[in-house]
């Protein structure tokens, strides 16, 4: 009898422990994970068609030679149990509209279709929709997003992090005008559908944006929004200005809601979430106090220093509770430039949304990802936050592109 | 013949202490650098940053021979996008240009044998002639 409990006990622990360990993660209340895939790659973002087959864009092409993952889930217990993929440009971007599947490199954008069942029917024959954007190493990953009319949107982002006439590089100061932004530091605008376009088909769509990663056409507004990733080193290039504690805090990463012609004001200024202004960039003569950028934007969110927004999704299904409808999920791919202080990061944010508009502070919805001892070290951290996709049964997928994990997050009611 | 003997011990002796001891003190310098000048990219633990800062721990090229190339990448900065041990990073480094030849030895020295690495210190004798070799 006693061992009988004792065996029983323990199977309700071994049940108990499986379920609450929700694949590592931290969660809120009522909400569970599972390891959807591991090991694919290195998973950039991620999309799902409306059958609930997810494609994941890889930034180098995997052991199997793959760059795009196609995942399919068909007995429905959480976990992808059949897993192929084609491909073989690194790259970050992937869309999926209807029957149609949009994946970027880090220069072009190509098209492929997908039959009945989602599978690819074109694999090595793309129709190339845009080509020949910049690709200078820096923040070259090209992420898109379309609108409901099939305008598709790119982040070309500025290969440089403050537009030194000498990037990176103490004493260099801030070119003026910035000759960067004419091509690259700012979101560009193409058709959807027409073959073969690039800067002369397109248009610089809104500009100022260092380096954008996570975009999302939010339909309750009906307008693009984008998290951008701020400006590094204050503190290695400014030392008399900024302590590293500072740097550590400065600037914010931003959340902006962006319209045909906007400017978020990269290079000439940063965002201060403690003075809540703009701030003077010291490339371009700021001292820390000295304010610029009058005809740029304000945050609609202002965000923790270089915790690198990889991925923006707003929220449109009924699974999680109502609180999160239309909501932003934003994935911090975790920092690098708070060093020497602790990295923060390694999570995925939730920003309540109402009509449109942020309405609430900012929290974490999923922590973890790191690993169960924290350190937070960019190459230690277990995992690191980059996709986002819902599935059709209104599921958040998150991508990781450091091991190649995807976790499934759902709520059960 | 015993004092002799002891004599030459303790010279051995005294020879070595010191050895450590300066090893010590370049490290310490070398450290120093590091945290001003390479920490905020390559991390306290040298494991840099996966596809953005290359790591300088467990990386084939920074404990290896070539220390023409070390050094001139220190002083020009680097960002080439070759693959380093089978990766490649984005970011641009920084060059140190005003760095002394006894800073970079003590530098060379620290990476070269801080976090799992362990290769030669680096004499102020060998960047001279790593400079040379242009
Ligand atoms: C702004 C960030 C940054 C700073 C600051 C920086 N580095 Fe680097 N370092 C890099 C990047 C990025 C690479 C790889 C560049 C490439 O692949 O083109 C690199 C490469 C290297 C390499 C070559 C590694 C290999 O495997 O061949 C060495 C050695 C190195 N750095 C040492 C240093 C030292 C020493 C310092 C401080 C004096 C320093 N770095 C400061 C970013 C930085």
């Amino acid at each position: 009898m006693y061992k009988l409990s004792n065996f029983l006990l323990a199977c309700l622990f071994a049940l108990s422990v499986n379920a609450q360990d929700n694949a590592g993660l931290k969660l809120p209340t009522g909400f569970s994970a599972t390891l959807f895939a591991d090991q694919i790659g290195t998973a950039r973002h991620i999309a799902i068609n409306d059958k609930g087959v997810l494609f994941a864009k890889l930034n180098n092409a995997n052991k199997a030679g793959q760059s795009i993952v196609r995942m399919e889930d068909a007995n429905g217990d959480g976990i992808a149990e059949k897993i192929t993929g084609w491909g073989k440009y690194g790259g970050t971007g992937i869309y999926v509209k209807g029957n149609q599947l949009y994946a970027s490199s880090d220069d072009a954008v190509y098209l492929y279709q997908l039959d009945a069942n989602g599978e690819v029917t074109n694999p090595t024959s793309p129709k190339t929709i845009i080509q020949n954007l910049h690709s200078r190493r820096q923040h070259a990953s090209k992420s898109i997003t379309l609108d409901p009319k099939g305008n598709i949107y790119v982040n070309i982002g500025a290969y440089s992090n403050a537009c030194q006439e000498k990037d990176r590089s103490v004493g260099s100061k801030g070119m003026m005008p910035c000759p960067i932004l004419d091509s690259a530091g700012g979101i560009w605008k193409f058709d959807g559908t027409k073959e073969n376009q690039s800067y002369a088909e397109g248009k610089r769509y809104a500009t100022g944006l260092r380096n954008v990663i996570g975009l999302d056409w939010n339909n309750t507004t009906n307008s693009l929004f984008v998290t951008q990733h701020g400006r590094d080193q204050l503190n290695t290039f400014y030392p008399t200005m900024y302590t590293d504690a500072q740097n550590a805090d400065l600037p914010a990463e931003t959340m902006y809601e962006m319209k045909e012609g906007d400017d978020a004001g990269w290079p000439y200024v940063y965002y201060d979430p403690f003075q809540k202004k703009k701030i003077l960039s010291p490339e371009y003569g700021g001292d820390g106090k000295l304010e610029g950028g009058k005809n740029a934007l304000d945050p609609l969110v202002a965000f923790p220093a270089h915790m690198a927004p990889m991925a923006l999704l707003f929220y449109k299904g009924n699974q999680f509770p109502a609180k999160y409808k239309e909501g932003a999920f934003i994935a911090f791919h975790g920092s690098w430039n708070r060093a020497p202080l602790p990295q923060e990061g390694y999570f995925v944010a939730f920003v309540p949304f109402k009509n449109g508009k942020p309405a609430g502070e900012w929290e974490i919805f999923a922590n973890g990802f790191a690993g169960a001892d924290n350190n937070k070290s960019p190459r230690g951290a277990k995992a690191r936050p980059c996709g986002l996709a819902e599935g059709p049964d209104g599921s958040l997928y998150v991508s990781d592109d450091s091991k190649g994990a995807i976790f499934k997050i759902s709520f059960k009611k | 013949m015993q004092t002799m003997q002891f004599k030459i011990v303790s010279l051995i002796m005294f020879a070595l202490f010191y050895c450590v001891q300066a090893d010590a003190q370049n490290m310490q310098k070398g450290k120093k650098i590091y945290e001003t000048r390479c920490l905020a990219c390559h991390q306290a633990d040298g494991g840099g940053v996966p596809n953005m800062n290359a790591p300088l721990d467990a990386a084939s090229n920074v404990v290896g021979k070539d220390i023409a190339r070390l050094v001139r990448i220190i002083r020009y900065g680097y960002n080439e996008r070759i693959a380093l041990d089978g990766f490649y990073y984005s970011n641009a480094m920084t060059a140190s240009p005003d760095l002394k030849d006894n800073e970079l030895a003590d530098l060379l020295t620290y990476i070269r044998n801080s976090w799992s690495n362990k290769a030669s210190a680096i004499t102020v004798a060998q960047v001279q002639a790593a400079k040379k070799k242009k």
